[in-house]
């Protein structure tokens, strides 16, 4: 089934004076799809994912979010309605867990009540217990505990579009993997779509729906993890694939009690 | 009873100096902070007003706060002047108003330079969330910039009200009265106990504020309202407990002005003492400038002091010759009258300008009057106060004698007596009616050419006055009851210890021995 167009991407560049982030671009992502962009660091991932919430603005082409092009739309307002984890995680420091998971409620208007429940409900569903941890201040927890605060916080205003950069990046691999999967099950279960940006291709793969390849502001590469691992069209790419499916068969044959 | 009659009189000042103290620094602060915190958050994000708002704190920063606050009255002057033209209203340009200015420009650099440190300080990663979760710029400012920043900001606060609360006793000589009434009068009368008293003043008000602000500081960072409140009521009940008899004092209806030295401090305590034998209420402005405190009775911001026929005859008449004290006098007045002033009378003594030295060596240079010095002061060195050297009196010598010295300095009047008779010093400027010409046996030099100016001390009354009969009867009786000999005498007793120096106490004894003499 053909998913229905929620982020569209329009022969979008994006220049910083001489320098070209991002070159004629175009990129639809469907409601409910969960995508992963993989590239390398400087690639213009992040600023491809900037362009959705108008935390950067194309040099040209267009930007659609919900069939309306987000020139149109006033940056603030837009931003409540999408969910963002950032790379650094930027929870508020001089604010509890509860009181940064709910800021977005806050700035829409929500009742103090109905904010700490929200609070706590998202607490729950990233798995952290709600009275251990609402009246924390950021500093006093681990770094995957802070990561799924900033998962909460950026899913506390009930939006359809959820983007992710480097969410996982700074995590050991068994939180890594542990919240990779909390996520996706929270991903299918409230009906979001997600696009996330990763330079861990292995990541990627275990993920998402589909994966699109940036390289030097290019988009080279497009498709679902099966057929990127199988039949990988670009030389960079089949480059950047061979390491993870080593290692995946290397894993396999000693699974199966060989070498 | 205490040890030293100078610490009761120090206390019994007390309410007065330390109420205008915390009026004018609180007042200072609190329109400091209105000023340079909405202009440094305005400066965050625009580079050039930040840099020309940081340079601008900076230099005026690097000003001496005594001339600072010198500067602010003239400049309010013309103000004053101008918005009297346009709109019919002046304003006084003494006291309050120069010293909030000054000093509120004089607190901004630590507020301002935290707020821009504390606000750029913040991680970037914590600013982008701020707008990636849909903040717009006043919510990112106010509902993140400002607290994160707040710890730093207070600190610059703390700075602020520190420096503003010690420079704040540097408003004394432009009219408003502080702990620094303590220090210039102390100077001038040589009353360390009074400087003393009036520096642990200051420092323990400015140490008290810097605590509770702290307090509150570390409230706001550890997020203890119960610290910030504590904090806040300290210092409310400082502002309340400082203000409260200052303004419950009565209005004095008569305000007597003294300049920055000895004789003027006691003869405003001659004034006040009469003027309250009369049954009148007054208050004192003392310690002011010599040109300011001519213009504050012009303004009528004072009703009456002791100026001097030759002051007035330079510096206000620009006049460069010289004429015999009754021609002065009597020009002076029509001068005077046509500005409506008036000159109720001459006391009886002259304070000139001279040039003194010590006998010892007058005589074994052979050195009688101004002409005999000429000759050898190539040789010789001369001290003066911190106005001899710029008056048109000195000019008016260096032409008329030729004079010109091996070296020349400013002295504190109080050092160059005895530097003279020590001999670190050839000759002085001195004045005719210090009592310590005689103390240490200095002799002064005639003036053959009657180069300079006859300087009667007069009495003058502020516009309007002189039609105030109580007032004028009261002051009445000092006209020519003071001869130089009565004068000297007072001055030296200034320079004795213990109760008896003090202008009150020299005043009261001048005024039984003009009863005395039966003037």
């Amino acid at each position: 089934m053909p998913r229905a167009p929620i982020i569209e991407f329009s022969d979008v560049s994006k220049t910083y004076g001489e320098a070209h982030a991002l070159e004629h671009v175009s990129l639809v992502v469907g409601a409910g799809e969960f995508l992963a962009i993989v590239g390398p660091s400087g690639s213009g991932k992040t600023t491809l994912l900037r362009l959705v919430n108008r935390l950067a603005e194309p040099s040209s082409g267009e930007v659609r979010v919900e069939n309306a092009d987000v020139r149109l739309a006033d940056p603030p307002l837009l931003r409540r309605r999408i969910g963002y984890v950032f790379q650094g995680i930027g929870l508020f420091p001089h604010l509890t867990v509860a009181e940064n998971i709910a800021i977005t409620p806050r700035l829409i208007g929500w009742e103090k009540d109905k904010r700490a429940a929200r609070a706590d409900e998202l607490l729950n569903l990233v798995r952290l217990d709600p009275a251990h941890y609402r009246d924390r201040l950021p500093a006093e927890l681990s770094g995957g505990e802070r990561q799924r605060v900033g998962v909460a916080r950026a899913l506390a205003a009930e939006p359809k579009i959820v983007l992710m950069d480097e969410p996982f990046g700074a995590l050991d691999a068994v939180n890594r993997d542990a919240i990779g999967r909390d996520y996706r099950a929270l991903h299918a279960g409230l009906g979001l779509t997600t696009v996330m940006i990763t330079h861990d291709l292995t990541e990627a793969v275990l993920l998402a729906d589909r994966i699109v390849v940036i390289h030097e502001g290019r988009l080279i590469e497009e498709g679902t993890p099966r057929e990127l691992m199988i039949s990988p069209k670009n030389a960079y790419v089949r480059e950047l694939i061979e390491t993870p499916r080593r290692q995946a068969e290397r894993l396999g044959a000693l699974l199966k009690g060989g070498a | 009873m205490s040890l030293d009659p100078r610490i009761d009189d120090a206390l019994a000042r007390l309410p007065d100096y330390l109420g205008n103290h915390v009026l004018v620094s609180v007042s200072a602060l609190l329109l400091g902070l209105a000023v340079s915190l909405p202009l440094a958050i305005l400066s965050i994000r625009r580079p050039v007003l930040r840099n020309a708002l940081l340079a601008f704190s900076s230099i005026v920063q690097t000003i001496p706060g005594l001339a600072l606050l010198a500067l602010f009255y003239p400049l309010l002057l013309g103000l004053s002047a101008l918005t009297g033209r346009a709109f019919g209203a002046s304003f006084s340009a003494l006291g309050f108003l120069p010293a909030v200015l000054a000093l509120a420009l004089y607190s901004m650099l630590p507020v301002v330079r935290n707020t821009v440190t504390g606000i750029l300080g913040i991680d970037p990663a914590v600013n982008e969330a701020a707008l990636g979760v849909g903040m717009t710029r006043r919510q990112a400012l106010l509902m993140v910039e400002l607290p994160l920043a707040l710890p730093v900001i207070m600190a610059g606060i703390r700075t602020s009200a520190v420096w503003t609360i010690g420079t704040a006793t540097l408003a004394t000589p432009v009219g408003q009265t502080s702990l620094g009434n303590y220090i210039f009068t102390g100077l001038q009368t040589q009353n360390w106990i009074f400087v003393l008293f009036g520096c642990v003043a200051a420092a323990v008000l400015a140490l008290a504020v810097d605590q509770l602000l702290a307090l509150m500081e570390n409230g706001v960072s550890t997020r203890k309202r119960g610290q910030i409140a504590l904090g806040a009521a300290g210092i409310a009940f400082i502002v309340a407990a400082a203000l409260g008899p200052g303004f419950a004092a009565s209005r004095a209806t008569y305000i007597v002005g003294a300049k920055t030295f000895t004789e003027q401090y006691i003869l405003e305590a001659l004034i006040e003492e009469r003027l309250q034998a009369a049954g009148l209420s007054t208050r004192r402005r003392d310690g002011l400038g010599s040109t300011i405190i001519f213009d504050a009775l012009k303004a009528g911001d004072i009703d009456v002091y002791v100026d001097y026929s030759g002051t007035l005859w330079t510096t206000q008449m620009q006049r460069t010759d010289t004429k015999p004290r009754e021609e002065v006098l009597a020009e002076l007045k029509t001068w005077l009258v046509a500005r409506r002033i008036d000159l109720l009378g001459a006391l009886g003594f002259e304070n000139a300008y001279a040039l003194a030295m010590s006998r010892k060596r007058a005589e074994s240079l052979g050195i009688r009057s101004i002409a005999d010095l000429a000759r050898v002061a190539p040789g010789l060195s001369i001290a003066g106060d911190y106005e001899f050297f710029a008056r048109p009196e000195w000019r008016a010598l260096v032409d008329a004698y030729g004079l010109s010295f091996r070296k020349q300095m400013l002295v504190q009047p109080e050092f160059m007596y005895p530097a003279a008779a020590a001999g670190e010093v050839d000759v002085i400027s001195a004045y005719t009616s210090e009592g310590r010409l005689a103390q240490f046996d200095l002799v002064v030099l005639d003036d053959p050419k009657h180069v300079i100016p006859p300087y009667d001390a007069i009495l003058l009354l502020a516009p309007g006055r002189a039609g105030d009969a109580k007032f004028v009867e009261a002051l009445k009786p000092l006209s020519g009851a003071i001869d130089v000999k009565l004068m000297q005498a007072a001055n030296l007793r200034a320079n004795g210890k213990g109760g008896d120096s003090s202008p009150e106490a020299i005043a009261r004894w001048m005024w039984g021995e003009i009863v005395r003499s039966g003037k």
